[in-house]
């Protein structure tokens, strides 16, 4: 072989280009395309429009408080405001008024806007993590490892979220992270993992799963090469769905006050509910209306947002 | 068939035993427990507390206490509450069940027709302006922070319009010259609502089932069906409960509402995606083609292929709808098992405490095995332990 003068045309066809950055190029005409098929939902569309309006809010609070704003009387947790008589409607001062303890409403909101981001994310992705690896060997091996994580789903679906996280939380009182983990991992064991499982045993038919083990493909491989790849969209998918999930249950316990969190959406209300504010509602509007809104606007664009990927996962709903 | 319910019926059996295992080490797990409330207390002298110690049983090791429990627990012995001295927790438990049962039911039942009724108007006229609002609308009270939206609903119609009671079960001064107790009233009321859905579900089904809607059906299953609520109403009347009844379902109203508006968008959405699949189908384009009316196409060829998938949403959304019905009957001040946990929770009443949340779970696990048979029955596709349906 070696003798024969390489052919000007096999010269040509050889691709000069390293291999990432082919992958990079393909990787980034299928995001194009995704975005293509994303932009006709309309309802995607308007959650991703919210979610940026979000984005550039919580992004301001570094600079209002560094810049604009005394961070005596802004702060969000300690701050107070000793000119008025609190809580205060809004005012040039507060744009949204303050709440019963003096804090300003409108820097409490942004300052938690990008917690909720953390949160939310945060035990998206550790649920999601679980569920995509869990459900991917579980499909992959089948028989006890799958009824094991299957039976295991099923329990953890059993039990009641809320009402089970106010009995720990009225007991051992949760910060934000070991919150957030623990909301993941239930979520991850849960329901997740049965749907993820579903999708990647689909995968494990498919016959480049039979190509790559008789290529010797070892089941580390398989499963991180093949099996996971092809589970990912709709991991993605539900994890927009899943922080949806977290954010609204971090808001009903910090509502309860069964929560160690010093600042958050639902703390707002919580603290406004405390004082008795919430008994003449439509007098202190200010104390619940924005923070109400901005966990429901969140929550929703989120969930929008998977309703716009739902189109682009499943070829199904598309409507060519 | 029958083996795949068995084989089911013991998955629960099993799956309870865990939950119920899990629920007590929880417990046990909490800092404070049961021992600490007793023998912590200086006023009791040391050969007091051993003696209270032997005879609570908690001198023996962790797991045969787990035994007795477990074994209290199938007989429906699940100690005495401490906040409610000296009641039972089985009687609590009992008298608090069917509170909860009604609301979730109703509310349940409730939010997945409306979800069934828009799900399949927004998935014919796919992509026009009442799909796009249908979805985001309820994607909004989907997402809804619950508390809150229920916090506004009971100001503006309780509390600003007076149209509806403010909170709890029952008028506490209508009720003071009663001759009934609650109880007695609220078991005729479900028994006879019971009925009364079944007699309704009767006439329905003679009258007006599968194509034949003709005029004379309409007349037929209308006379009866008014005829079997004014039996309904008039027992009440007979037996003097029906100002009591009444009482009782006018307060029922606003916490339904709240649960149908924040629940329906989650059927909604699934009937709209599983329709959009089936209106894809050859039989549904014959069914145009041979000159049906565009209704008729939609509600008796599309949706009823398209109801599959979201039964079987009902059951998954059951476990979430118990969690938010924690919230919900706090929130109205609801006397069901999700208030009672909350309460016992947060008053560190651990027999209580442990009693709801492992009757919650029972509860789910039940509802999880009825769905499952309702879902064998629906479906003749479905195969079961591997078998063709033929043979199971």
């Amino acid at each position: 072989m070696r003798q024969l003068a390489p052919s000007p045309q096999a010269e040509a066809a050889v691709l000069r280009e390293p291999l990432w950055r082919i992958r990079w190029k393909l990787a980034l005409r299928g995001l194009a395309q995704n975005w293509a098929v994303f932009r006709e939902s309309r309802v995607g569309m308007l959650g991703v429009y919210i979610l940026a309006f979000f984005g550039i809010f919580g992004a301001l609070w570094p600079i209002m408080i560094n810049t604009v704003w005394d961070p005596a009387i802004y702060n969000p947790v300690l701050g107070f405001d000793p000119m008025l008589a609190h809580p205060s409607p809004p005012s040039p001062a507060h744009f949204l008024g303050t709440d019963p303890i003096g804090r300003d409403i409108l820097a409490q909101l942004m300052f938690s806007t990008s917690r909720e981001f953390l949160l939310g994310v945060l035990s998206a992705l550790v649920s999601v993590v679980i569920g995509t690896v869990v459900g991917a060997v579980a499909a992959y091996y089948g028989g006890f490892t799958d009824t094991f994580f299957m039976r295991t789903a099923d329990i953890i679906m059993l039990f009641p979220f809320i009402p089970l996280l106010v009995v720990v939380g009225s007991m051992v009182r949760l910060t934000f992270f070991p919150f957030a983990i623990v909301l993941g991992l239930l979520e991850g064991f849960g329901s997740i993992t049965i749907i993820l499982k579903a999708q990647a045993l689909s995968v494990n038919v498919r016959p480049y799963v039979d190509a790559a083990r008789v290529a010797g493909g070892s089941s580390f491989h398989i499963i991180r090469a093949h099996i996971i790849p092809n589970v990912l969209p709709l991991s993605f998918l539900y994890m927009m769905f899943n922080v949806t999930t977290a954010i609204l249950s971090e808001a009903t316990l910090s509502f309860f006050g069964v929560l160690n969190i010093d600042m958050s959406w639902g703390m707002m209300i919580h603290t406004a509910d405390v004082a008795g504010y919430l008994l003449d509602f439509g007098k202190y509007w200010w104390l619940w209306l924005p923070s109400g809104l901005a966990i429901t606007l969140f929550c929703a664009a989120f969930y929008m947002i998977g309703r716009g990927l739902d189109e682009v996962v499943n070829p199904r709903l598309r409507k060519r | 068939m029958r083996r795949y319910l068995l084989s089911r019926l013991g998955q629960v059996i099993l799956t309870l035993f865990i939950y119920i295992t899990i629920v007590y080490f929880l417990m046990q797990a909490m800092p404070g427990d049961i021992t600490q409330m007793y023998l912590a207390n200086p006023k009791i002298p040391q050969a007091a507390r051993e003696e209270l110690k032997k005879r609570l049983g908690l001198d023996q090791n962790i797991f045969m206490q787990y035994l007795s429990y477990v074994k209290n627990f199938l007989r429906g012995e699940m100690g005495v509450s401490f906040t409610r001295y000296p009641r039972p927790v089985w009687d609590i438990l009992m008298e608090r069940l069917p509170r909860t049962f009604v609301l979730f039911l109703t509310a349940h039942a409730l939010s997945f027709y409306v979800g069934y009724l828009w799900g399949r108007i927004i998935a014919w006229r796919r992509g026009g302006v009442v799909d796009y609002a249908a979805t985001v609308v309820g994607i909004t009270f989907w997402t809804a922070f619950y508390p809150l939206l229920s916090l506004i609903l009971i100001w503006i119609f309780a509390y600003s319009l007076k149209l509806l009671p403010l909170n709890q079960f029952i008028e506490p001064k209508l009720w003071q010259a009663a001759p009934f107790s609650t109880n007695a009233v609220f078991g005729r009321m479900v028994f006879g609502g019971g009925a009364l859905a079944i007699g309704l579900f009767l006439v329905f089904y003679l009258f007006l089932r599968g194509l034949r809607r003709t005029r004379r059906a309409l007349v037929y299953s209308g006379l009866s069906a008014s005829t079997l609520v004014l039996v309904a109403i008039g027992a009440a009347w007979r037996a003097g409960m029906l100002v009591y009844m009444w009482d009782i379902v006018s307060h029922m109203v606003l916490p339904v509402c709240t649960l149908t508006l924040i629940s329906f968008a989650g059927t909604m959405l699934l009937m709209r995606d599983s329709m959009l699949e089936t209106v894809q189908e050859d039989y549904v384009m014959a069914a145009r083609a041979k000159g049906l009316p565009d209704s008729i196409v939609r509600d008796r060829y599309a949706a009823r292929t398209a109801l599959l998938p979201t039964v079987t949403s009902l059951v998954l959304s059951l476990a979430s709808s118990m969690s938010g019905g924690l919230v919900t009957e706090t929130m109205f001040s609801w006397p069901g098992l999700g208030q009672l946990l909350f309460e016992s929770a947060l008053a560190n009443d651990y027999p209580l405490a442990t009693g709801a949340l492992a009757f919650t779970g029972v509860f789910l696990l039940v509802a999880h095995f009825v769905a499952d048979i309702l879902y064998a029955v629906l479906d003749p596709r479905i195969t079961y332990t591997g078998q063709p349906a033929a043979e199971g």
